[in-house]
């Protein structure tokens, strides 16, 4: 389990995370969600050890995390760019560095791994397509078999079919050896439906965390004729809304009673949940102009 | 169960409802065995805690029973239960919408009834 209390980080002047208090389970798939500069990569770097908050307490099993080497190993932060660190390594000799690294490795994975997603174990890392790098990067994180698994935007290069062959794998790993793997990424409409939560970052803030059920059932849109959807959102806050002729829609954040989806149905309105991804632009927007 | 989910509704309802619809249609039978959670994990690649989510209510509603480390089995008599609770959601969710918008554009009863009558029998209205 992940523990972080008032989690600040600064770059000099810029204020990178701001009073973070979350925690996060020992097993679920949770998404990492933030528009760019929202903190995402900061939050996991943090975690991961790489880099140190500037105040606040961040502990993994309740032992700090920073330069830490009892849990470091357990850790493992897949990130994109990594051109600096490897670039110059044959693919097989950055798994066989990686495996002396993760106690738990499955080297049986990662063979089988390679062969899936057609990477050449000869060829050096700055010489492979973004989507190969990409695939190298993401089979050390699954056959690593750390405990924590951080990706950050990790699969980007990767074309539809290999992202759905990763997310395959992804679920069929964490059904046999369940653990705490964070998702930070863009594709939210892609991924929504393998995340159990979601933390949405924004300006370095946390603006939402929980079950991604729980996140959308607080949503609700609203569809129907103009006047009736204006008479049931009035003194309600809405985060967005939009007509076409005498049709009109709008979204709530915030639940409905089963009075007014009552009322609501009466008035010949329907109901419908938002997507992850809807909620996000909506509330990205939205708060984003308030603060 | 349909083989594409949509997004306007929660994922684990829409499995518990994809389930009930193959036991009411008798494509799933009494004491027949309910596809695995992994498998139907595999099927739309979604997070294994919302297809729980989705069986544990047929579990609690005794629609479905558990045979503990084989599977998920139809429970005897759930089919029944299912139309009967279908047939409440079915006039709220269709026959009320259908009148709602019938009665303003004039139809009466009589043109309804033949029109339900062509579209039972698979007939275009042109």
């Amino acid at each position: 389990m992940i523990n972080l209390e008032n989690i600040n980080l600064n770059y000099k002047d810029t204020k990178a995370l701001e009073n973070i208090n979350i925690e996060l389970p020992e097993h679920g798939i949770c998404g990492l969600l933030g528009r760019n500069g929202a903190g995402k990569t900061s939050l996991l770097s943090l975690i991961s050890g790489y880099r140190q908050q500037t105040s606040g307490n961040l502990t993994v099993n309740g032992q700090q995390v920073y330069e830490n080497p009892d849990i470091l190993p357990r850790i493992a932060y897949i990130y994109d760019n990594q051109k600096d660190t490897e670039g110059e390594y044959k693919v097989k000799d950055l798994l066989r560095i990686t495996e002396v690294l993760r106690p738990n490795w499955d080297s049986a994975l990662a063979n089988r791994l390679v062969k899936l997603f057609g990477v050449k174990l000869k060829k050096t890392m700055s010489s492979l397509s973004h989507g190969q790098k990409a695939a190298v990067h993401v089979i050390i994180g699954l056959a690593g078999q750390t405990p924590i698994t951080l990706y950050d935007e990790a699969y980007l290069g990767m074309d539809a079919a290999m992202r759905k062959l990763f997310i395959n794998e992804l679920l069929e790993d964490y059904m046999q050896r369940p653990k705490l793997i964070l998702f930070s990424t863009h594709y939210i409409n892609e991924m929504e439906n393998i995340f159990s939560e979601a933390l949405i970052l924004h300006e370095g803030r946390v603006l939402a965390y929980d079950s991604c059920d729980a996140l959308r059932e607080k949503g609700a849109v609203i569809t129907g004729n103009v006047d009736a959807v204006d008479r049931f959102t009035e003194g309600k806050k809405i985060l967005s809304e939009r007509a076409l002729g005498n049709q009109k829609e709008a979204v709530f954040f915030c639940e409905l009673t089963e009075s007014e989806r009552q009322s609501a149905k009466k008035a010949g309105l329907t109901i419908s949940q938002p997507s992850l991804q809807d909620l996000f632009i909506y509330l990205t927007e939205k708060e984003g102009e308030e603060r | 169960m349909k083989l594409i989910l949509d997004s306007q509704r929660p994922i684990y309802l829409q499995i518990k409802e994809g389930i009930e619809e193959d036991i009411v249609s008798g494509q799933l039978t009494e004491d027949e065995q309910i596809p695995s959670v992994n498998q139907i994990v595999n099927f739309y690649n979604i997070n294994p805690v919302t297809v729980l989510k989705g069986i544990n209510l047929l579990v609690d509603e005794g629609t479905i029973y558990k045979k503990r480390g084989i599977g998920m089995y139809v429970s005897p008599g759930a089919s029944e239960r299912l139309k009967m609770k279908y047939s409440k959601s079915f006039f709220e969710e269709y026959i009320e919408p259908l009148t709602r918008q019938a009665k303003p554009l004039g139809f009466t009863i009589p043109e309804i009834n033949k029109m339900i009558e062509r579209s039972w029998k698979g007939e275009h209205n042109d």
